[in-house]
């Protein structure tokens, strides 16, 4: 009788595949086979107008942080690469803080709004969440060029003579994927605010507890997996970045997505933007599971 | 006579999970159900009722055991080809649809013609008094209506079973009295086999033709709320319904003495060593030293309103309470610290051999 | 004496007051410059039309926005129409033997930044292009489709979870079939879901630049690369009318379901 039971849950099983398999299939070639293309290409050697030959070479291994010199082929330190990768971390660390700084208190500000009023404030943290990437950096663009709108203001205010120069640096990338992602860190941030029962607080100050030590030592315990997920998920899109940086920085303050890109346009070097993609898709992962791991055990105590 | 038996369960077994990890929700029940009777099932949270309940609807099936309903074996019928409609606890009224197309839905599915649909809609609005409100969405429904929309949508298709899982629950004192008239009316009304599920005994105890009593997946006793009320086969029944006195005792010749030494008439069981139950509205007060009573002292007392409870020592530190109805104003009955003299009602003391 | 308050921390309103106004100064500055009657952006010579129309009139622009609408509606359907039943699998029943792959599969693109989908998708896209010689706006639908597929999944199966159980089992117990209880009860109240994911997905493929970048072929410019590629040292007036156009377009759809939610709860 037992095995009656026991066949409903293989049918439910057999269902819920068939169900599934769809989706699953179309991910399978669409994102899986794929990038076991692409970790099969990054040990490929390049081809000459770009593409690849099926001639086994770990140079695209080796060219993530060495380069070959020309003349006498000794291996020196990639510069120039090792540069961009610990730009690309550093930016989305600070980006990723930057928004936190600025996001809790914003969310925080949303989440005491009263009843009535909350939907319009996350409406309009909504909208900038919403528009498109592009149209929010050349937003940014047009801030900060040199005949930007700031830098017009000051001069005709006569603040300034001289335009100050803030596109294409580091800041303006930082400042460009700040304003991109604030919206990513405030939402999760407001989710878990939501959430927070307010009447903690009154216990808090019930206890003695100053305002800080009632933020730090009960607010935020509360709403840390608020907390987490959203440096996740600024963090991951920052690490990436393409368009920010190429609108933003220029041709100079490049950063891992750009240096893929040009693999696989003027750089001819398909077998290295291979290797530099799987680096980026490995140190995502990798951030992913420490920040998972340590959010879930913290969670289990 | 032989009455029909309407639904039966046999040994069922309900295990969740597998391995060392499982849980036996339902440990061996057996159980029949007559046609047209009020069966309610009690017993406190967790005891496997409402688990029973599900397998009697076909939402769960048993690990082993059967389910018959009329004498037939629907043990794996999925629950839409079952005669058998619930009373959900959470009502479970479908969000998108009118109170009508609610009412509607079951003959509908059945592919009852339009016309009859209607007409049954139509009578069941006006069972359940809900004309006016046979376009509302259940949004705008209160609890009580939405109670009675639920009501409605599984008398509807005129089951051969009605199931009703804790239905009152959600509701408040007031209403959930008046939804017991009106449940029992419906009852009556329509001839209907009745089975409740609730944790109230009182609601229980007021509504019910039988009872199953359950506590830990297993069945404790089935009866009459009279039958169960005054004679509870074991501890557990007799705490749980109603409050009652346990007094430890020892077999003596025709009758049981109690750990103070004084001698109590019973009905003999087989066991040298039980447990005396009495209930403290059988419990009676005299003056100390009165004949046939025993010696207690007045230790607190706790007024009610209708009846004040006296809270009673028995010289060997063993607690009694009685349940006296209050006097007049002006007369006065045993005070705090008072020795009195205790007397139970003959034939109230039952005997509990587990 | 200031009334105390306990949800109020000092700072918080002045930060997040400042943090809407650095929000919206920018979106806001180039939405209003787009009526600039005068070249430059940031010099303004009167209201005009002047770049919606020269837009309007660009063939280029045009077969764009085409472009944008017609991958953004495939990739739409079949997203959701892929995510519907995986959510459906996933969520009523008991955990059943591959009910966590299933869940890593369907969500594996959601935790790489989009170049690197991009990039596998360039490699494998060229090689199938050189073998079957297709050329289509497929391979487009299809990086979208593989893109959205998570986003049409999560709003859907989050409006599966929060709905009662034992709605449905109420459609089984009067008498629906499976398909009867699909149809009728479960489908129409997870629209609100389906229609949250389809906007996802919609907007996400209008939106989605660096995988369109590297895997359009020649000629198969959509909005977004149209106006990355023609961006160079500034904004040009007539992306700023684009950017504009869309912009809006974007505060109707999303008005539009704030209200429609806010009406239905």
């Amino acid at each position: 009788m037992a095995a009656a039971e026991e066949q409903v849950v293989r049918e439910t099983t057999r269902r819920n595949w068939l169900l599934s398999a769809p989706a699953l299939v179309v991910l399978v070639f669409t994102a899986t086979l794929p990038f076991v293309i692409v970790l099969v290409y990054s040990f490929l050697t390049p081809g000459q107008y770009g593409n690849v030959v099926w001639k086994f070479s770990t140079d695209g291994w080796v060219g993530l942080v060495m380069t070959r010199d020309v003349f006498d082929d000794t291996l020196g330190w990639a510069d120039a690469h090792l540069t961009i990768i610990w730009r690309s971390v550093k930016l989305s660390f600070a980006t990723t803080i930057i928004t936190f700084v600025v996001g809790f208190p914003t969310a925080w500000f949303i989440a005491t709004r009263p009843q009535r009023s909350r939907p319009i404030w996350l409406f309009l943290i909504t909208i900038p969440f919403w528009t498109n990437l592009l149209i929010r950096t050349f937003a940014i663009n047009e801030m900060i060029r040199n005949e930007g709108l700031i830098n017009t203001v000051l001069m005709r205010t006569g603040l300034i003579h001289e335009p100050i120069v803030m596109i294409y640096s580091d800041g303006a990338v930082l400042l460009g994927m700040g304003y991109a992602y604030f919206p990513l860190m405030v939402l999760p941030l407001y989710a878990a605010m939501d959430r927070f029962d307010m009447r903690l607080l009154e216990a808090g100050y019930d206890l003695y507890a100053s305002r800080l030590s009632v933020l730090w030592r009960i607010v935020m315990p509360v709403v840390r997996p608020g907390i987490i997920a959203g440096c996740v998920l600024v963090f991951i899109p920052a690490l990436g970045a393409y368009v920010t940086p190429r609108v933003l920085g220029g041709g100079k303050t490049m950063m891992l997505g750009n240096l893929i890109e040009m693999q696989f346009g003027q750089g001819r070097n398909w077998p290295l933007g291979a290797s530099i993609s799987i680096t980026l898709a490995v140190i995502t992962l990798v951030a992913m599971l420490i920040i998972i791991r340590r959010a879930g055990r913290e969670t289990a105590q | 006579m032989a009455e029909a038996i309407a639904v039966e369960a046999r040994n069922a077994v309900k295990e969740f999970g597998s391995g060392p990890s499982a849980v036996r929700a339902l440990d061996d029940v057996s159980i029949s159900i007559k046609v047209g009777e009020f069966f309610t099932l009690l017993g406190p949270s967790g005891c496997g009722k409402t688990t029973l309940l599900r397998l009697i609807a076909g939402f769960e099936m048993p690990t082993s055991g059967l389910i018959l309903l009329n004498g037939q074996d629907i043990t794996y019928l999925p629950p839409n080809k079952r005669p058998v409609n619930t009373v959900f606890q959470s009502y479970a009224l479908f969000p998108h649809l009118t109170v009508s197309e609610n009412i509607g839905f079951g003959l509908q599915m059945q592919g009852r013609p339009k016309a009859e649909v209607h007409a049954t809609v139509a009578r069941m609005l006006a069972l359940v008094k809900l004309e006016p409100l046979a376009d509302r969405k259940i949004g705008q429904l209160s609890g009580g209506q939405q109670q009675r929309v639920a009501l409605a949508r599984a008398l509807a298709p005129a089951p051969k079973v009605l199931l009703l899982d804790e239905p009152l629950s959600a509701l408040d004192l007031k209403l959930r009295k008046e939804m017991q008239i009106e449940l029992k009316r419906l009852q009556t009304e329509t001839g209907i086999t009745f089975i409740f599920v609730t944790h109230d005994q009182e609601e229980a105890l007021t509504m019910s033709d039988r009872i199953g009593v359950m506590s830990a997946g297993k069945l404790q006793q089935v009866g009459t709320p009279k039958d169960i009320y005054t004679q509870p086969v074991n501890r557990f029944v007799a705490s749980f319904i109603g409050e009652t006195n346990f007094l430890p005792a020892t077999r003596d010749g025709d009758g049981y003495r109690l750990d103070c030494g004084i001698k109590v008439a019973a009905p003999l069981g087989k066991a040298e060593r039980v447990t005396l139950t009495v209930r403290p509205e059988q419990v009676r007060l005299e003056a100390k030293d009165a004949s046939d009573t025993i010696p207690a002292k007045v230790t607190n007392l706790v007024y009610f309103g209708t009846d004040t409870h006296y809270h009673l020592m028995l010289p060997d530190g063993a607690e009694v309470v009685a349940r006296l109805q209050s006097l007049a104003s002006g007369d006065t009955g045993p005070a705090m610290g008072q020795d009195v003299g205790l007397r139970f009602v003959p034939g109230a003391v039952q005997v509990l051999e587990d | 004496m200031k009334r105390f308050s306990v949800t109020t921390m000092p700072g918080f309103a002045l930060i997040a007051i400042c943090a809407f106004a650095v929000l919206y100064l920018p979106i806001l500055t180039i939405a209003t410059f787009s009526f600039n009657a005068g070249k430059a952006i940031s010099d303004w010579q009167g209201f005009s039309f002047r770049w919606y129309e020269i837009a309007w009139a660009n063939t280029e622009v045009q077969g764009a926005a085409i472009r944008s609408l017609i991958i953004a509606s495939w990739a739409t359907l079949i997203s959701v129409l892929l995510a519907t039943p995986v959510a459906l699998a996933t969520t009523r029943t008991a955990k059943f033997p591959g009910r966590t792959f299933i869940y890593m599969m369907i969500n594996q693109t959601l935790v790489v930044p989009e170049i690197v989908p991009a990039v596998a998708l360039l490699i494998f896209f060229a090689a199938i292009k050189i073998q079957t010689g297709y050329q289509g706006l497929g391979y487009l639908i299809l990086a979208h489709v593989m893109w959205c597929i998570p986003l049409a999944y999560l709003p859907i199966r989050a409006r599966l979870e929060g709905m009662d159980l034992s709605l449905e089992n109420a459609a089984a117990d009067l008498y629906a079939s499976r398909w009867q209880t699909l149809w009728r009860i479960t489908l129409p109240l997870l629209m609100p879901g389906i229609i949250a994911g389809a906007m996802l997905c919609f907007i996400t493929s209008l939106d989605t630049v660096v995988i369109t970048e590297f895997v359009k072929s020649g000629g198969q410019d959509t909005l977004a690369t149209y106006m990355l590629g023609q961006f160079r040292r500034g904004l040009t007036p007539e992306i700023n009318a684009i950017s504009t156009v869309l912009l809006a377009l974007t505060v109707v759809l999303l008005t539009g379901f704030f209200l429609l939610t806010r009406k239905r709860d």
